[in-house]
């Protein structure tokens, strides 16, 4: 009987040092789409600082905007026996076969930001915001700042056709429906760019009587608010006051603009998709739980109020 | 009077298109001062066609030696980080726009050995920069939008003299200064004789390889002074998207141009009407608030109307239509005269 007991504890002592080790060292393969933009630089930093905090190993592979480089680098991420797989998909088809030797490599993958079209049994889990819902949070904003008053809006559409542009737009109508006095009067592809989100508002304010006629502008990604508010600047008008700015992201470059009072207010796109994937990964180990199939990300409203000097000083060093 | 007789196709084309946009927009030919400076539609095409005008220079001298250069886009966005690089590292104005002008020369310099020295054909020689250069300007700004405050760096973009954006005076003074150093020297029939028969030309004493590299250098340069204005112009330089698909502008701007991608005569006003004709196009569609999704195809259907009308064969069965109305309705007059 003793004998029994002990074997036992030493059993269980061998078991509870395993599972120690497990969470001291899990290596972690992470495919990053590439560099196109300063956000995504702030997502492998983010996500380089939250496997370092969690004391997990990362691999990163960089894909430079090729899916043929992001399935090879999960198929080594596989040959190497890694504990899990972070995959920020370029496109969102063609995924199916490595996914399904990642299933059977019982390797699980997480996405991270975007989304692919396979079958859901084939990820553990999808990080993500909800690109509907951030457009409805920059236009509750308006609504609620407006209040009564009549007010004719501009937009700046992002690339025309991609889903960001799509949804966010939406969601922005969703959020105006019922509020007769907050029309969209103008709305024009700025192609996620300063450039273009400058030029485009030039014309904006051109067509709109030298911009008096417009209260408010709602960009689709800061960096064409910061190129709308030199516009506006440049017209004569103090952006911020005579024409509103609302914008999404939350890159540094708007807080500045905010800690001027030039623009007020911006929806953060959170770069830390990877904090929730380890938190679900974690309790994935720790005792097998399933989480859903898309946890969404917070879409935190910024404005003035909400310290954009201290923001921006955070964020300038994340790499955007 | 051979000028005028040149650009006709071109200003009649400016026109056409003016007009069409004033039934749209009805306030397109509106100017006001404010504050010491024109504003309106008119002047916002000056200085947003800036980029694709100057790039249109440099363009119509190497298709005018039958080359092409796909390079400029991405050399706009080189110059531009390099800088701003050096504005923000606080290198003083005039450092940064030699070293980002030299930058630019030396892009050229590298296309025009690849074209003129190894004999590389001129669509792959620049296609190498093309698709390097971004990556270049990418490690310059770290991958990030590099901006900086500079107030006169900024002017260069968005500043106004003597009423006019300073872009616009720009490309007026690079075109104009280039088209008298083409015509009022030999150089533009050089240039032109290397396009036609780069062998001929050499064995008539043209010393073909320098003035090729000459060309490609001052393509270059060109493309670095787009940089700058844009760099200046957003108070920033975007490695991402600066110059982006611009050098197809350029090319399609020195085709509306009239000049022929085969190499030879050429001319640089002409090319420069063309920049002006795709910005009208450009602003006018801003302006007349069409749903975004319509932007590229409405600017397609107006260059291909552009292109049918401006096209020899076009002309040619005109000229013939016209002669054999005119020639049926003497023989028909004669007739009636003779009864």
């Amino acid at each position: 009987m003793t004998r029994f007991l002990m074997s036992t504890a030493a059993a269980a002592a061998l078991a509870i040092s395993a599972t120690a080790a497990m969470a001291e060292g899990e290596t972690i393969g992470f495919s990053q789409i590439g560099s196109e933009s300063g956000w995504r630089a702030a997502e492998t930093t983010l996500t380089r600082q939250q496997a370092e905090e969690r004391g997990l190993k990362l691999q990163f592979s960089d894909a430079q905007q090729k899916q043929e480089n992001q399935i090879a680098a999960i198929r080594s991420f596989i040959a190497q026996g890694v504990d899990a797989i972070l995959l920020a998909p370029v496109v969102a088809t063609g995924w199916d076969a490595v996914l399904q030797e990642a299933k059977e490599a019982e390797i699980p993958v997480v996405l991270l930001d975007r989304q692919v079209d396979s079958a859901e049994d084939l990820y553990l889990t999808a990080v993500g915001s909800n690109l509907v819902h951030e457009g409805e949070v920059a236009g509750k904003w308006l609504v609620d700042t407006v209040g009564d008053k009549e007010c004719r809006v501009v937009e700046l559409q992002g690339t025309t056709g991609s889903s960001p542009a799509i949804d966010r737009k939406k969601g922005f109508e969703n959020a105006l429906a019922g509020h007769d006095n907050l029309k969209i009067v103008r709305s024009q592809t700025g192609d996620f760019t300063r450039a273009q989100g400058k030029e485009v508002m030039e014309s904006f304010l051109q067509a709109e009587n030298g911009g008096k006629d417009i209260c408010a502008l709602y960009a689709h990604n800061d960096d064409m608010a910061v190129g709308a508010i030199q516009a506006i600047k440049e017209a004569g008008l103090k952006p911020g006051t005579d024409i509103l700015v609302v914008s999404i992201d939350g890159v540094p470059d708007l807080f500045q603009a905010m800690a001027n009072g030039e623009a007020n207010a911006t929806v953060e796109l959170t770069p830390n998709m990877a904090g929730p994937a380890f938190d679900a990964l974690a309790a994935y180990w720790k005792d097998g739980t399933e989480p859903a199939k898309f946890l969404q990300t917070e879409s935190k409203l910024y404005t003035q109020a909400d310290d954009p000097a201290g923001e921006y000083e955070r964020r300038k060093g994340l790499g955007y | 009077m051979s000028l005028l007789k040149r650009i006709a196709p071109q200003l009649i084309a400016l026109a056409l298109l003016v007009a069409l946009v004033t039934v749209f927009y009805p306030g397109f030919l509106k100017l006001d001062l404010s504050g010491g400076r024109l504003v309106g539609p008119m002047i916002d095409v000056l200085k947003r066609g800036a980029p694709v005008a100057l790039l249109a220079v440099g363009m119509t001298l190497v298709i005018a030696t039958r080359g092409i250069d796909l390079s400029v886009g991405t050399t706009m966005a080189i110059c531009g980080a390099v800088a701003a690089w050096a504005v923000a590292g606080g290198w003083g104005l005039v450092p940064a726009l030699l070293l980002a002008l030299a930058a630019g020369a030396l892009a050229g310099l590298w296309n025009g050995l690849l074209v003129a020295v190894v004999g590389i054909q001129p669509f792959v020689a620049t296609l190498i920069l093309m698709t390097m250069g971004r990556g270049i300007a990418q490690l310059i700004t770290e991958g990030r939008i590099l901006t900086f405050n500079h107030a006169g760096f900024a002017f260069l973009g968005s500043g106004t003299l003597l009423g006019l954006p300073v872009p616009a005076w720009l490309w007026l003074a690079c075109g104009l200064g280039m088209a008298a150093l083409m015509r009022r020297t030999a150089l533009g029939l050089l240039v032109e004789a290397i396009g036609i028969n780069r062998r001929a030309s050499a064995l008539a004493g043209v010393n073909a390889t320098v003035l090729l590299i000459a060309v490609y250098v001052v393509s270059g340069l060109c493309a670095a002074l787009a940089g700058i204005v844009v760099t200046a112009d957003i108070r920033g330089a975007d490695a991402n998207n600066a110059g982006l698909w611009l050098e197809l502008d350029a090319i399609l701007a020195v085709v509306i141009g009239g000049n022929s991608l085969l190499g030879g005569r050429f001319s640089i006003i002409a090319s420069l009407l063309g920049a002006l004709i795709i910005q009208t196009i450009d602003t006018g569609i801003l302006l007349a608030g069409f749903p975004s999704e319509y932007n590229l195809v409405i600017k397609a259907g107006l260059v291909l109307v552009i292109l049918v009308l401006q096209s020899p064969r076009i002309a040619g069965e005109w000229r013939l239509w016209r002669d054999s109305h005119r020639a049926s309705r003497e023989a028909r007059a004669a007739q009636r005269s003779r009864t």
